[in-house]
């Protein structure tokens, strides 16, 4: 129970950048390295949350009257992922765009046989 | 409260194995989608309704949408 | 031998993760930085929302790097896709008469609800990102439900144009008020909790929603190609 209470949030978030970055490492196909790519930054924005929460703290928006001594959470990791998420669905439209133009070149998407993407 | 967020990640977690394991692109783009979605609830568990709304409609509905794009234009299987 | 060099990095990865988080406790965040901004937020800016007074206030400068960045990766991938234009996919069959009036009800709606999230930015959750996120969405529908109608390449490059000109002048007319610098909040800041409050923070918020809309309205419109 405190166990849970205590690490549920952080194995979530590392669980997700773990099986990103095994997406990433082992599967061959590019458009699944982007989804890898995409889960794993769900992943690290879930775990910027999860450090800046206060136990028993609301959310940083101030009511119309008062709301003065309230407990409330890191307003920072809030900001920060906001700029995260939109930054992050650009560059991996970026990524998407130079995967069309691999396939139009290429004929396939699979890295074994793109001799320049071979590892 | 606490049984609802471990219900939530279990699930989430098992989207991302599935996404992992799909051959069929489509599915492995569905369940991204669910991740994002999950993830969406937690973030506002956590008390960040901004972040929450950002990934709610970018992440789940606009990376969606441009990953099945890609999709549709380069091929649905992985060989 | 790559599956065994994987799986030794991720679990080595692993091992450094729960070392390190074992010692970090949930809940316990002391950060002096975000008890400052909740604390003294409301009266620096005037915005309700702390995380707007973050991003546009005390983060202005920050913001507008990203919205650059966002305009890169949009001309970036609008570049790199008019070449491969040659391999356009294939014809698409017509929507049915439901979902074309279906979309084009809807359209208006949705529109209505981005605009209300990024106008109410400095008061409740939500702002110009996630409402330019929203109104690229309903752009979306419209795409989907009716495959003839197109976002008007000037329309959306004097709206994209306007909002980032906004921003920079906005930020700019900081400097030559007495006492302010770049992009620093040299409108009254007004009663926190109303719409007109905060100086310039909704205006900027306004002008970013335009733009990110537009914007990822334009990526999805470059993805998709070019439709027959």
């Amino acid at each position: 129970m405190t166990f849970l209470n205590e690490y549920a949030f952080y194995i979530g978030a590392f669980g997700l950048i773990l099986i990103g970055l095994l997406t990433i490492l082992l599967r061959h196909h590019l458009i699944k390295l982007i989804i890898g790519l995409s889960i794993m930054e769900t992943g690290i924005n879930l775990f910027l949350i999860a450090i800046g929460y206060i136990s028993r703290g609301t959310a940083p928006i101030f009511p119309v009257d008062g709301g003065a001594g309230t407990v409330m959470v890191d307003p920072v990791p809030q900001a920060l992922v906001l700029t995260a998420i939109v930054i992050g669905v650009a560059v991996l439209a970026m990524a998407l765009g130079m995967a069309i133009r691999l396939h139009g070149h290429y004929g396939t998407l699979d890295m074994r046989r793109i001799k320049e993407l071979k590892w | 409260m606490i049984f609802l967020v471990a219900f939530l990640v279990l699930v989430m977690l098992a989207a991302a194995i599935a996404a992992f394991f799909f051959r069929d692109l489509l599915s492995a783009v569905i369940a991204s989608c669910i991740v994002s979605l999950i993830a969406s609830i937690i973030f506002f568990l956590l008390q960040a309704p901004d972040v929450a709304m950002a990934e709610a409609s970018i992440g789940a509905a606009l990376l969606t949408a441009i990953l099945i794009i890609a999709i549709r234009r380069t091929g649905r299987y992985e060989e | 031998m790559r599956v065994l060099l994987s799986l030794a990095v991720v679990a080595v990865l692993a091992a450094g993760i729960v070392t390190v988080l074992r010692d970090v406790p949930f809940g316990g965040n002391s950060s002096r930085l975000g008890s400052h901004f909740v604390e003294n937020g409301r009266e620096d800016t005037g915005a309700a929302n702390i995380v707007t007074s973050v991003v546009l206030g005390y983060r202005g400068f920050d913001t507008l790097g990203e919205v650059t960045v966002l305009f890169v990766a949009a001309v970036g991938l609008g570049a790199l896709l008019v070449a491969g234009e040659k391999n356009a996919p294939r014809k698409l069959e017509k929507a049915s008469m439901v979902l074309t009036t279906g979309s084009r009800f809807l359209f208006p709606l949705i529109l209505l609800f981005g605009a209300y999230i990024f106008i109410h930015g400095h008061l409740t959750p939500g702002g110009g990102f996630q409402g330019g996120a929203i109104i690229a969405s309903g752009y979306l529908l419209v795409y989907l439900g009716s495959r003839d109608r197109r976002l008007g390449k000037n329309w959306a490059a004097s709206i994209e144009t306007g909002g980032g000109l906004t921003f920079v002048l906005l930020g700019l007319a900081g400097l030559t008020a007495a006492g302010h610098w770049f992009l620093s909040n040299f409108l009254p800041l007004g009663v926190p909790g109303q719409l007109l409050s905060a100086g310039i923070i909704p205006i900027i918020y306004v002008a970013i929603g335009l733009k990110v809309g537009v914007e990822l309205t334009g990526v999805i419109d470059s993805l998709m190609g070019g439709t027959e």
